[in-house]
């Protein structure tokens, strides 16, 4: 972390940068923004924008469950929750019994509400409501730490599975004729992603962490014509947006994610635009 | 008319030297209903087999039981023309559709790459691969096609560039789903033909599910008729489209229409 202090104070010599929890803050909106331009383009492909949303939704039951164990630190009672329910929601899918957003709907709300009930038990939600806007200046060493080896982590898998991935959510016998076990490389798919979300949840809010994942990706789709020009473009559009968005928050005093947020969507606006005007 | 029997005539061993494929007492059940049981069709390479049904028999089922997608009961057998011996066939696929939105950024390139490469598409494309995909596109008359978005294609387009892609490489079995629409009458007959000179060229054994019947009588070499969950009748376009239960099943008029465009083309030959 020392090295990360003196190569900001002496690259980014700026007044607001002065203080610890910035320098965090500023690594930590390098790590996590990448990470959701990079999944964001499949998660757009592949219309689940309402399954990351019940992804954010679900991890009150998960901080709840955290709660009732009597664990410090809820990120592993959330992890283990989300990872249950995506589980849940993939095995009720492939039965095929409702279409896709109901099922999702159902567990999204289920997970909400049980989340709500646990945590407002003697009138005492107030103090987990932290948990839906974020708190990205919170942000510690050991989370960076954390942060960094998702990071990682995710990149090469992410690195690994992508063309399988894409061509599995194209059209599934077809991947299946060239060997492909779709399967498997959707659930790894949904895995990632319930980690990802689950993770970074407490910095950027329950409220607005799939837009962080949807916007990138859905204003470089306005804009790109092949698959490398969608993930640079998401990727570069959510770096930016999350560092002028830490910046913006910390002189206008507002919480960093939905500032973020905001700047992602005027991206979003301007290739919209773009896209009119380009044909 | 007179009554065609066409039982599962093409039985036993493959005694013409050549290469085939054997499918035995193939079943599908899923979720407690059956949807297809005792389907047997016996394919020679070279052969374009064209299976023909009311929407609904378990045409799609079986070329996905096929593929090995959906479990099921039964065995395919893949008798190689050179060893003898039983091989595990690979499988060419062309679907009936892609799962995009008209707005999606993958590009042909795209398509191939990830089909191809292990490195990830959006971090980089392999040199050689470009060429290797003009080559494979060139197959089907979609050379031009490299730099497009899927989404911008014609129906007709994308079949070619998906036609291409289940021939890179080139597979024992060629499996072909054709769309129901979305293509024109004249980009289908481009279609046709491309896989009736690919099936000369390569020796490949086609197996189509169609709908139309016309292209059905003009291109297959064997027709297998899929009804009540099973194959009814198999034989030469004529034979199956004179088999009562076929007419019954596609209305007196096709089938009429389509004996005097046979007739048509006898007398024509014999002019000639």
């Amino acid at each position: 972390m020392h090295f990360w202090y003196s190569l900001v104070d002496l690259l980014l010599p700026f007044g607001w940068l002065q203080h610890a929890f910035m320098k965090n803050a500023l690594l930590g909106v390098l790590l996590v923004t990448p990470i959701f331009g990079l999944l964001g383009t499949m998660i757009v492909n592949n219309k689940m924008a309402f399954f990351s949303d019940s992804l954010g939704h679900s991890a009150l039951t998960g901080i709840a469950i955290g709660v009732i164990v009597g664990i410090k630190n809820p990120i592993w009672s959330m992890l283990f929750f989300s990872v249950l329910i995506t589980i849940a929601i993939l095995i009720v899918k492939e039965a095929n019994t409702a279409s896709t957003d109901t099922i999702i709907g159902v567990f999204s709300s289920t997970a909400m509400a049980l989340g709500i009930v646990i945590l407002s038990r003697n009138g005492g939600f107030t103090k987990y409501s932290v948990y839906l806007i974020g708190d990205l200046l919170s942000i510690s060493s050991s989370d960076l730490l954390t942060l960094g080896i998702v990071f990682v982590v995710v990149i090469v898998l992410w690195a690994v599975i992508f063309n399988k991935l894409l061509l599995a959510s194209m059209n599934p016998s077809l991947a299946r004729s060239r060997g492909i076990n779709v399967r498997l490389y959707e659930y790894l798919f949904t895995m990632i992603m319930a980690v990802i979300v689950t993770i970074s949840i407490q910095w950027v809010g329950i409220l607005i962490i799939s837009s962080l994942l949807i916007l990138p990706a859905a204003s470089s789709r306005n804009i790109a014509r092949n698959m490398r020009q969608y993930h640079v473009y998401s990727v570069l559009i959510a770096l930016i947006s999350g560092v002028s968005g830490l910046v913006l928050s910390y002189f206008g005093g507002t919480a960093t994610g939905a500032t973020i947020v905001l700047i992602s969507a005027v991206f979003f606006a301007v290739t919209f635009c773009m896209k009119l005007r380009l044909g | 008319m007179k009554h065609h029997n066409c039982a599962q005539s093409c039985q036993g061993s493959c005694e013409c030297g050549l290469c085939c494929t054997k499918i035995k007492n193939f079943g599908v059940t899923r979720s407690g209903t059956e949807i297809l049981r005792d389907v047997n069709l016996h394919i020679h390479c070279g052969d374009l087999t064209a299976i023909i049904g009311p929407n609904g028999a378990g045409k799609s089922t079986l070329l996905k039981a096929i593929l090995g997608e959906i479990p099921h009961t039964g065995e395919l057998q893949f008798l190689d023309a050179k060893d003898k011996g039983t091989i595990r066939p690979s499988m060419g696929y062309v679907p009936q559709k892609l799962d995009l939105d008209s707005s999606s950024p993958t590009s042909v390139l795209d398509l191939f790459a990830a089909a191809h490469t292990k490195l990830p598409i959006w971090f980089t494309y392999p040199k050689k691969i470009r060429e290797r995909v003009r080559e494979s596109l060139a197959r089907t008359q979609g050379e031009h096609l490299i730099n497009k978005r899927l989404g911008a294609l014609s129906g007709g387009e994308l079949q070619r560039v998906l036609l291409a892609l289940s021939l890179d490489p080139i597979p024992h079995i060629l499996l072909l789903d054709e769309p129901v629409s979305g293509i024109d009458q004249k980009g289908l007959e481009l279609f046709y033909k491309t896989v009736s000179i690919l099936r000369e060229n390569y020796d490949l054994s086609i197996i189509l599910v169609s709908h139309d019947l016309n292209l059905v009588a003009e291109y297959a070499d064997r027709v297998a008729f899929v009804n009540n969950k099973t194959i009814e009748c198999v034989g030469t376009p004529q034979e199956v489209f004179s088999n009562e239960k076929v007419i019954q099943t596609f209305g007196l008029d096709w089938s009429k229409r389509n004996l005097r465009v046979e007739k048509d083309r006898v007398a024509n030959a014999l002019l000639v």
